[in-house]
């Protein structure tokens, strides 16, 4: 009997009734005796020269523990915030990585940048402190965009970086591509702008430092969504601390979207402090520091062009991209706009030559780095805003212009022109799924109906490839990964038959608890109820490379696959010593192992107390304890694909869009838990809608200072904006090359709407003319954009 | 936040009283100032809670209208059946502000006393001929507001309620800021007898009464009516959300808007 709670189960996220009623244990709930709370100083220019900083007022502050600079960290020795990825230019030189400390040294170079820390009894002390220190500025020229720095003009961010040029790169065949557009019958062009976003997690970044003087071992608690990369990264590069005297513990994490791959300088700070004053310190960012300080997403500037031949068949596609690193490379920032950018450049089209260069530059602005679907929403809202044009060109229908250049499912596998090798896929099948959903024949009509309502009705198709799973070591490695991107999994089975599983995977939101509890109850049969999974403790987890770029499934999943497989070979070897059979005899079902061919069998659960007492066990064969460890490195990234349509309306008079309809018809492989991948789905969507219609984060281009530092003026997308969404799933094609063949489904919805959204506000203003208009669609933009297509209005 | 006192009166005269202090703060819903505080702000020595007072709060019909205390939440106001019945179009607006969260705690009297240019409340006293009664005197709603975040009111006065003129017709049409939910551009229609008043938030400094508008509806109350008018947008609001020629459209589009749902 298949398990209640197994695979495929919509089994109700177990971690929500703590979370629902304030029982979860995030970083700021930590509170540990004679704890000290820190809060920094911050640069209020985008750019200036620290001539000196003066704490003595602050010292004088009533509850002030310490007051610490870049020159003390300088003094004892603390490094640079490494990068994670290196990135070569087309000349073979190797990208410019200036230093970026915890704390500034002598340069500050963008609002928000650190510059000094105020320690104290409490959190108000230490603010009414951090105002209290002196900090001579010196004010440079700010660069506050990606095309000012490229300004021949421009000041330096960084004075080891020419022309702010972080690294030239490129992908792809260009001679090809030249060839492919000289005899081209047809070319469709566009230039758009990939908006930089503000990740807003619920959660603010927090991080708590404890050094145990007798141990000599520090312990970092921190909002993280990879504790053993930050234990890494931060003992090894900048604070010389060792793996076995560096504990790093994520517990809940409410949100990250990326935002919390990283390794940021609080978390140096907190566990560096909390040694030199000899006190715990904690820090926790509040909403005005999140804006400025967690690293932001997006900000792609981009032209790209496609030739066709007389058909509307692709036959190239050149893109040149403008990437903003903004003031210092985040931990894998480099990687976002190339390897997860360009790569993906193919989309589900059979484009048979690609080239891609990217610009990556500095400015005057916070870090840029992954935020969900990290480089593959910019290339699948560039790729799928070209075909829409590349539509409009032939005069195509834009399913039909999709469904001629789609990789044909016997195609599989499908290696693109850049760089990636597609296993599964059948993107024509998604579409056939999707048009029923949105009544595609039907549209036309619904359009004249909302015409005669002084409305505009636009649809729009967004169709998407990701490449997930991330990374095969070796691949990611060869591309400039200066770590492996394996996974980790232990399977512990306990005496009386229950089970801790222990994973290198962090569930930040994404329901872990719940998913991969039910693929151990599955396998073995057991209650969920028996199976707790423990993540996000470095003392704890073997290893872990943490979750992000919707790997915790492919590839943790995964890694438990084959520590379940280990025991289960285990409990075969116990059997048959129990059971006085010989192992090939021994066959396994739903946790129970059986004599072929006799009544004779044994549950896990007797094997399991069996194991811890060996009372008669051939100790030379068989070792007591049911307790297995697996590493998994993936053979190849996953492609979770599929078809966004979005159909809405625009209000001409007030330029406001709302949308009435939108179908996500998504491939992820197999699906462990479909009521949670449901939500992701939801949620994923509702961020890529917000990129298209609300969200901007915008900076002042001349000050650098950012103008929309809160919500009052930078709209995140709420529930009453989006419509009830019509989502659904094939398994059809799972992956090959895992064992559970499940995808990923963690940035899917992300990926694909916003392409989707804006497809069909183009398609809303296309009587006006309009071929393009650049996220995020606001009414006046909207509004200004069909009143400047209608010169008799404009003139009214 | 500073560091503040923190007082809790129970009568009009007592924080009357209390609002003496140098550099002390009334606090209404806290809407607006605690976010300012827990900005740093503002730095009050004192902050007096109004939520005590029994005598600012409750809505009263009386002739001719309704009388709203100060201290009156815009969750009540919006649910109010009372509202609902004698002047429908302001539950409307009071259920339009903010999110659920601010209106159920923003006041009335806090609204107008802070004065924002975008805020709903504005239009309603000055198109529902309000009267501010305060501590030491009444005064004409379109009186009341002077400025961007300034009003009649003298230091230390405290409005104890407002009461609103039943309309024949009326109706608030606002246009959102999707991202903190004022009004970018409001516009309160109300229709007395053969006089008209369009008062119009969110686009200026303060809010004003749109004249053209008032006497062309006042001939022809009909959206057709507002065809070609426009405030201009010389002096109006610019933002990242709203350029003043937009507003200046909106506040039109808004005006009709308003008048068709007046009915």
């Amino acid at each position: 009997m298949a398990n209640p709670n197994g695979i495929g189960a919509s089994v109700r996220r177990r971690e929500d009734q703590r979370f629902l009623t304030g029982r979860g244990n995030y970083t700021d709930d930590f509170k540990r005796p004679n704890m000290t709370h820190a809060v920094h100083v911050r640069s209020p220019y985008a750019h200036a020269r620290v001539l000196g900083i003066d704490p003595a007022d602050a010292l004088a502050m009533p509850g002030v523990v310490a007051v610490l600079t870049g020159a003390d960290m300088e003094a004892d020795k603390v490094g640079s915030l490494p990068c994670g990825w290196q990135i070569h230019s087309k000349d073979g030189s190797p990208m410019k990585e200036p230093p970026h400390y915890p704390l500034a040294r002598d340069r500050v170079r963008y609002v928000g940048d650190a510059v000094a820390v105020v320690i104290a009894e409490t959190r108000e002390q230490a603010r009414d402190a951090a105002e209290m220190v002196v900090v001579d500025y010196e004010e440079l020229p700010a660069v506050g965009s990606s095309t000012r720095a490229i300004d021949g003009a421009a000041t330096l961010v960084h004075d080891d970086a020419p022309g702010n040029v972080c690294y030239d790169w490129h992908l792809g065949d260009k001679a090809a591509v030249d060839a492919a557009f000289a005899q081209a019958a047809h070319v469709a062009r566009i230039d758009l702008v990939n908006q930089r976003l503000v990740p807003n997690a619920m959660e603010p970044r927090a991080a708590l430092g404890e050094y145990d003087a007798s141990s000599g071992e520090y312990t970092l608690t921190t909002t993280s969504q990879n504790p053993h990369v930050i234990r890494l990264l931060m003992g090894a590069f900048v604070l010389g601390i060792p793996e076995h005297k560096l504990r790093v513990v994520a517990p809940d994490v409410g949100g990250g979207f990326g935002s919390k791959i990283f390794h940021y300088g609080e978390e140096a700070v907190v566990t560096w402090a909390a040694r030199k004053i000899g006190r715990p310190v904690k820090w926790t960012a509040d909403r005005s520091e999140s804006f400025l300080t967690d690293a932001h997403g997006r900000d792609h500037v981009s032209h790209a062009e496609m030739a066709m031949d007389a058909d509307g068949n692709f036959l190239a596609l050149r893109v040149s991209t403008l990437a903003n690193m903004g003031a210092y490379l985040s931990t894998f920032a480099p990687s976002i706009p190339t390897y997860l950018y360009a790569t993906l450049l193919a989309g589900q089209y059979k484009t048979p030559a690609i080239y891609a260069e990217v610009k990556a530059v500095f400015t005057n602005t916070s870090p840029v780095d992954a935020y969900r679907g990290a480089g593959r929403p910019e290339a699948c809202y560039l790729i799928e805003r070209l075909v829409d044009v590349a539509a409009g060109v032939m005069g195509m229908d834009k399913t039909e212009i999709r469904r001629r250049n789609f990789v044909p499912a016997d195609a599989m596998p499908y290696q693109t022109p850049v760089a990636l090798q597609y296993d599964t896929g059948d993107f024509a099948k998604n579409l056939d799924i999707a048009l029923p959903l949105v009544d595609y024949p039907g549209f036309q009509q619904r359009r004249a109906e909302s015409k005669a309502r002084g409305k505009l009705r636009g649809i729009g198709f967004a169709t998407y490839i990701e490449a997930c799973g991330i990374a095969p070591s070796n691949v990611a490695g060869a591309l400039g990964a200066r770590a492996g991107l394996y996974e980790c999994a232990e399977v512990r089975f306990h005496p009386t038959g229950s089970v801790t599983v222990f994973t290198g995977s962090h569930s930040h939101g994404q329901g872990h608890e719940t998913t991969f509890a039910q693929i151990v109850a599955e396998r073995f049969g057991v209650p969920i109820e028996n199976v707790e999974i423990v993540h996000g403790d470095t003392n704890k987890i073997p290893f872990g490379m943490g979750t992000y770029g919707s790997r915790s499934l492919a590839v943790g999943g995964s890694a438990l696959v084959k520590a379940m497989d280990k025991v289960e070979r285990k409990a075969k070897k116990i059997a048959a010593h129990m059971l006085e059979a010989a192992e090939t005899d021994i066959e396994v079902k739903d946790g129970r192992f059986t004599v072929a061919g006799t009544d004779k069998s044994l549950g896990i659960g007797d094997i399991a107390l069996q194991a811890y007492v060996p009372h008669n066990f051939p100790l030379d064969e068989l070792e007591p304890g049911l307790d297995e460890q697996a590493f998994y490195d993936p053979k190849n990234f996953t492609y979770p694909n599929g078809c966004h349509v979005c159909e809405l309306e625009i209000d001409p008079d007030t330029g406001v869009t709302t949308i009435v309809n939108f179908a996500a018809v998504d491939d992820f492989g197999n699906v462990i838990n479909p009521l949670i991948v449901e939500g992701q789905v939801h949620g994923g969507l509702v961020q890529g809608i917000g990129q298209a219609l609300y969200e901007n984060c915008v900076y002042d281009e001349e000050s650098g200072q950012l103008v929309t530092g809160s919500y009052m003026d930078y709209c995140m997308p709420r529930a009453d904006d989006v419509p009830s969404f019509t989502v659904r799933y094939h398994e059809d094609q799972p992956c090959t090359h895992n064992p559970l063949g499940v995808k990923g489904c963690g940035e899917a919805g992300t990926i694909g709407a916003a392409a989707a959204v804006m497809n069909a506000v183009v398609d809303a203003l296309s009587d006006y003319g309009i071929t393009h208009m650049d996220m995020p669609a606001t009414p006046e933009k909207v509004w200004r954009t069909i009143r400047d297509a209608t010169p008799a209005l404009a003139a009214e | 936040m500073y560091a503040f006192t923190y007082q809790r009166p129970t009568t009009v005269a007592e924080a009357a009283s209390a609002i003496q202090a140098e550099e002390a703060k009334l606090l209404g819903g806290g809407q607006t100032l605690l976010p300012t505080l827990k900005q740093r702000l503002a730095r009050p020595s004192d902050l007096i809670d109004l939520s005590g007072i029994p005598e600012l709060k409750g809505i009263r019909e009386v002739d001719g209208g309704l009388e709203i205390g100060a201290f009156t939440r815009h969750a009540e106001v919006a649910h109010s059946d009372l509202v609902k019945r004698v002047i429908p179009s302001l539950a409307g607006l009071a259920e339009g502000i903010g999110d659920r969260q601010v209106r159920n705690m923003g006041t009335l009297g806090g609204s107008i006393a802070n004065a924002d240019p975008s805020a709903d409340y504005p239009s309603a006293v000055v198109a529902l001929k309000g009267l501010v009664t305060t501590d030491r005197r009444t005064i004409a709603g379109d009186d009341f507001f002077t400025g961007m975040f300034e009003t009649a009111l003298e230091p230390g006065e405290i409005i104890k309620a407002v009461r609103f003129s039943r309309p024949d017709k009326a109706a608030y049409a606002k246009f959102r800021n999707p991202a903190s939910r004022y009004a970018i551009v409001g516009v309160y229609v109300a229709r007395f007898g053969a006089e008209v008043r369009v008062a119009v938030t969110g686009a200026a400094g303060s809010v004003f009464r749109a004249d053209a508008f008032e006497a062309a509806l006042a001939a022809d109350f009909r959206a057709e009516a507002l065809n070609g008018l426009s405030v201009g947008a010389d002096g109006l609001n610019a933002d990242i959300h709203a350029s003043a020629d937009y507003r200046a459209h909106l506040v039109t589009v808004m005006a009709k808007r308003a008048v068709e749902a007046a009915g």
